[in-house]
């Protein structure tokens, strides 16, 4: 695929359809990829990679892309285009300075995974037939392809592309993921048991911010976590409460307009569950507002952005028991 | 939990300018008793109440945080209550995801004309959050008095 997308690429720079590509690179290690934008034939033909590393979400560079004069071609995967999708419905992206791509998803891989199987020095990995094949500096190693795969794509809920001008490959359906599994496990907990594994996961938290920077709905200018004066924009979290105002609100505020990519996850480096979060209000959101998906469509208001006259009452909450 | 007897909770309640505070006032003109424990806050509307307004009163020392507004339908902005309605409980529900006893937060709608009822509601939420004892689970322990 890569190969077709390079010569795609290339053609659409040529004939001035687009002046810019955004897509991904390599790093400083095979499995080390992160986005990039190119401009010439050379740039692609040097360093443009697709493979089972590039799980990166390209949509939310778009925001800052089509700010600029002239027209980008993105590479979106399926799940990306739900993102996509959101942000043009958030008037953050413009829509007509994008050539959009529509490419095959995932599984992609987790290098975690791969590591914390005790494999290290790692020069490359293959996957040939459903095995990977690790090349090390230390020899080939092999594992199953399924055991490395991102959480995210675990769970995938789309292989449908729900926008694109034109398509590399075939296009998949809307899947039937279980993704709210982990969910139900935690609902069905008691108040203590719930409270001790956010403790468990939230007291992990570096404030990195990753999780907030990466996150297609997290598109704010100035974002409150940024506010000196809110009190909560200093880096390390100083109190378990600032552990958890912070993903409380970060959740709230993309409530709604989160699109479960499971960027946040993806990049935590603390391996903080946080999908369980947005996927709880999603999960709420469904069933009591009815059926919802972010970024499906452009059109559709968003849940927290309307309202109906026979809305349940907050006492649901409390309808749960006590405890 | 051990219960103290003496405990005494702080209890803010987030009362929309329009009912639920004119509500309070009735309460207190027809010398209504409702406890001493409930901090009133006044906000424009129920939709002003903004998720971080609830989290940081639990940060800054509450037992159990209330919102009153307008019944749906009154609201003096038309539709903010209706808002409200949703956001409120979304975040209620994700608290109690978070494992925070659900008896520490509240909502409930009334109007100018409801003095007894607005005191009967404080009066019952403020037993609950009493039960419960003194919030430990979404407290900043730099802000613990004593
Ligand atoms: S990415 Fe992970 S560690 Fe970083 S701020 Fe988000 S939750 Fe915390
Ligand atoms: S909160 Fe996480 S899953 Fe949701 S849109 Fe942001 S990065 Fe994606
Ligand atoms: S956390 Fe909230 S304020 Fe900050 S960028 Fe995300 S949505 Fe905006
Ligand atoms: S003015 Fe009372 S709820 Fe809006």
């Amino acid at each position: 695929m890569q190969e077709a997308m390079i010569k795609r690429a290339k053609e659409l720079l040529a004939d001035g359809s687009v002046d810019r590509v955004i897509g991904w690179k390599r790093g400083e290690f095979a499995y080390d990829i992160t986005p990039a934008v190119f401009t010439t034939a050379e740039e692609l033909d040097r360093d443009f990679v697709c493979d089972d590393f590039t799980a990166a979400n390209v949509s939310k560079y778009l925001v800052k892309e089509t700010q600029k004069e002239g027209k980008i071609l993105a590479f979106l995967k399926p799940c990306d285009t739900y993102s996509f999708n959101q942000l043009v419905k958030e008037h953050r992206i413009d829509r007509e300075k994008v050539y959009v791509i529509g490419i095959e998803g995932g599984p992609k891989l987790d290098i975690e995974k791969i590591k914390a199987k005790g494999i290290t020095g790692i020069l490359s990995v293959k996957n040939e037939d459903y095995t990977l094949k690790i090349e090390t500096i230390y020899g080939t190693q092999t594992m199953p392809f399924y055991e490395a795969i991102l959480g995210k794509c675990a769970s995938c809920k789309s292989k449908k592309h729900v926008v694109f001008d034109e398509l590399i490959g075939e296009d998949g359906d809307v899947l039937d993921s279980n993704r709210f599994e982990m969910v139900e496990k935690l609902e069905n907990m008691t108040a203590q048991e719930r409270f001790d594994f956010w403790r468990d996961q939230l007291s992990k938290c570096i404030r990195c911010n990753a999780c907030r920077n990466v996150c297609p709905a997290c598109t704010c200018e100035n974002c409150v976590f940024d506010n000196p004066k809110s009190g909560i924009d200093n880096k390390a979290p100083a109190d378990s409460f600032e552990e958890n105002m912070f993903h409380i609100i970060r959740a709230f505020h993309v409530a709604g307009r989160c699109t479960d990519c499971g960027e946040c996850s993806r990049v935590c480096p603390q391996h903080i569950p946080l999908h369980l979060l947005n996927r709880k209000f999603i999960k709420d959101i469904n069933e009591l507002y009815g059926e919802y998906q972010a970024g499906a469509d452009t059109t559709s208001r968003a849940p927290l952005n309307t309202y109906d006259k026979n809305d349940c009452e907050p006492s649901v909450v409390h309808e749960r028991g006590v405890e | 939990m051990q219960v103290n007897e003496n405990f005494e909770p702080v209890i803010v309640a987030f009362c929309c300018n329009w009912c639920s505070y004119a509500g309070a006032d009735l309460s207190g003109t027809n010398r209504l008793n409702y406890p001493t424990n409930v901090k009133i806050i006044r906000v424009p509307c129920s939709c002003r109440v903004n998720p971080m307004f609830i989290l940081r009163a639990f940060q800054k020392g509450a037992d159990g945080v209330i919102i009153c507004g307008c019944h749906p339908g009154d609201c003096h902005y038309t539709s903010g209550n209706y808002f409200t309605r949703r956001r409120i409980t979304l975040l209620y529900s994700m608290l109690d995801f978070l494992g925070i006893e659900r008896n520490r937060t509240r909502l409930e709608w009334v109007s100018a004309a409801e003095g007894a009822k607005f005191a009967a509601t404080m009066q019952q939420f403020t037993e609950d959050v009493k039960a419960l004892g003194p919030n430990r689970r979404l407290e900043d322990l730099r802000c613990r008095k004593q």
